[in-house]
């Protein structure tokens, strides 16, 4: 079974109540293999959020349309899953019971289901805080819950939207180590959105960079380094190349976006 | 070595951060009610207006074994608790009808705000003409008034559920009913909660002031009993029982809702 995605002529403009309208994704195209991992980086305020929600089915886009396995949808689809940039555990659930959500949703039985969110809640390294709620947790750790919550309903493809975006660089590649373990173990096809170029040259295989507003990809980079990979990974020559061309493309794009910013 | 002699020296302050507002406030307490001890001692304040505060809680005692303070308060404590019950069967639903259907919300939310900050207990005539001197309207004040704020909060807090928890509800495929029940309602049992404690609070005070109005019921009624009387440390005895009791209240109620949020 394959799950493939892709992304054709999507694109977005947002109109604000005073009526200014602001195009956050000009036509942009993207094709994600099956198995794949696919970042997609860009400088703040480029639409990575608008792609994200559109492929996911949160909002519909103005033109264009996205491609499940071969077919156009709208709206959620069952084999995509959603991890948010913003927090989005449920305070008033446990870890554990955070995490068996979907299952319970699905209908599993009680015990069943925890023992199924148990391997979930070890695998993205919280054992021994299955009761904890999320305020009890480090911003980390809730990150880590809302993704245990997502790959437990075991979606064929997996969207992050800056998963990691609020943490210190440190736990950032801690974590990436984290995900690149559970990535070889479930092989599902994933697209990370993330404007860290450390963390995007880590985890991927292919790297889709995005100019500033209007979003569109300007050019995407094939990652040849081996798997399985780790942190150590970032102290090689390889890896720096890499990083140097990507910050290439982005620079000019960042220095936009600044300077949009400053206008504004 | 450092941080075990930090350690006892901060356990001190916090101690005192804990205890020290309550230890100054019920100084000040203390302190004005010397202050009242003396100024009615004295002659200053006329007794048959203000209670010696010493008076006053002798004659506690004399309310619970004569007066009955304990019924009283019970029965108020019942009519309290019936009304918040049957104003949350009332607002709950209100409060989710006015965020379910956008435009009764816009049309009446400014209404009902407006209740809110109005002085319903103006009303009671008008029950007491329908319904009687019975506890029919007292209960219909406490309805009424305890209705208000649970429906606002209720629907206030549906509408500040996060989108992004309801977004995580979509991306599960979650139905309505289930967008419902699994993620909105929760999410709104803090807040709603909050209303429903202002509810209770509103319904005891109106109940207790409608009680000493129309001189029925129970604690109300006692304070309208010692008035006619002129039984004025009496009156103050049983006005300082229910100022305890609404504290005691809101204690507790306080404990429930942080524990309905944890932070
Ligand atoms: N619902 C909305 N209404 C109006 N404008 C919006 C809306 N959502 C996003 N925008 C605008 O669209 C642009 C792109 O937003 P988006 O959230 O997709 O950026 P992003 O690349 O995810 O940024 P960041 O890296 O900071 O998360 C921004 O200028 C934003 O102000
Ligand atoms: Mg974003």
């Amino acid at each position: 079974m394959t799950a493939t995605l892709e992304v054709r002529n999507v694109s977005k403009t947002f109109e604000s109540d005073n009526g200014d309208r602001i195009q956050a994704l000009a036509p942009a195209n993207l094709g994600v293999k099956q198995g794949e991992f696919l970042s997609i980086i860009g400088p703040s305020g480029c639409g990575k959020s608008t792609l994200f929600n559109i492929i996911g089915g949160m909002i519909p886009p103005d033109s264009g349309e996205v491609i499940v396995n071969g077919v156009s949808v709208s709206g959620p689809h069952k084999d995509i899953g959603m991890v948010f940039q913003e927090e989005s555990t449920f305070p008033w659930r446990t870890v554990l019971d955070n995490v068996a959500f979907s299952l319970e949703v699905a209908g599993m039985e009680k015990k069943e289901r925890l023992e199924k969110a148990r391997h979930f809640v070890e695998l993205v390294g919280l054992t021994g805080f299955e009761h904890h709620f999320p305020h009890q947790l480090s911003g980390g750790m809730r990150q880590r819950t809302a993704i245990a919550r997502t790959l437990a309903s075991e979606p064929r493809i997996l969207l992050m939207d800056e998963p990691f975006g609020a943490l210190d660089e440190q736990t950032r590649l801690l974590l990436g180590d984290k995900l690149l373990k559970i990535c070889d173990a479930l092989k599902q096809t994933t697209m990370l959105i993330t404007h860290n170029i450390t963390e995007a040259v880590q985890l991927s295989d292919r790297v889709a960079v995005m100019s500033y507003r209007p979003g569109t990809i300007m050019r995407t980079i094939d990652i040849e380094l081996p798997r399985p990979r780790d942190s150590e990974l970032i102290s090689t020559d390889k890896f720096a190349g890499y990083v140097g061309r990507i910050w290439e493309d982005l620079r000019m794009e960042a220095d936009r976006g600044m300077k949009a910013a400053g206008e504004a | 070595m450092c941080m075990t002699h930090a350690e006892p020296h901060q356990k001190q302050r916090l101690a005192f951060a804990l205890w020290g507002p309550r230890t100054a406030s019920l100084l000040v307490l203390l302190f004005l009610g010397l202050i009242l001890e003396v100024l009615v001692a004295s002659g200053i304040a006329d007794p048959s207006i203000v209670a010696a505060p010493s008076e006053m809680l002798m004659s506690l005692e004399r309310l619970f074994t004569k007066d009955n303070l304990g019924a009283a308060f019970l029965i108020t404590l019942a009519q309290a608790l019936s009304a918040t019950f049957l104003a949350m069967l009332i607002g709950l639903p209100l409060g989710w009808t006015l965020f379910r259907y956008e435009v009764l919300g816009r049309a009446y939310r400014g209404w009902l705000a407006a209740m809110f900050a109005a002085p319903l207990v103006l009303l009671y005539p008008l029950f007491l003409v329908i319904i009687g001197r019975n506890y029919g309207t007292t209960i219909t004040m406490g309805v009424i008034t305890g209705s208000i704020p649970v429906a606002l909060y209720t629907c206030e807090a549906l509408h500040k559920v996060s989108p992004t928890l309801l977004k995580v509800g979509a991306a599960f495929n979650l139905t309505a009913r289930q967008t419902f029940t699994l993620i909105q309602v929760p999410a709104a049992v803090p807040d709603a909660f909050t209303g429903i404690r202002l509810g209770l609070i509103y319904s005891l005070v109106n109940i207790i002031g409608i009680e000493f109005l129309i001189d029925f019921g129970g604690l109300g009624r006692v304070v309208s009993t010692m008035f006619f009387r002129y039984d004025i440390p009496g009156m103050y005895a049983a006005i300082f029982f229910i100022i305890l009791i609404s504290l005691l209240f809101l204690t507790v109620l306080k404990k429930v809702e942080r524990w309905l949020r944890p932070v």
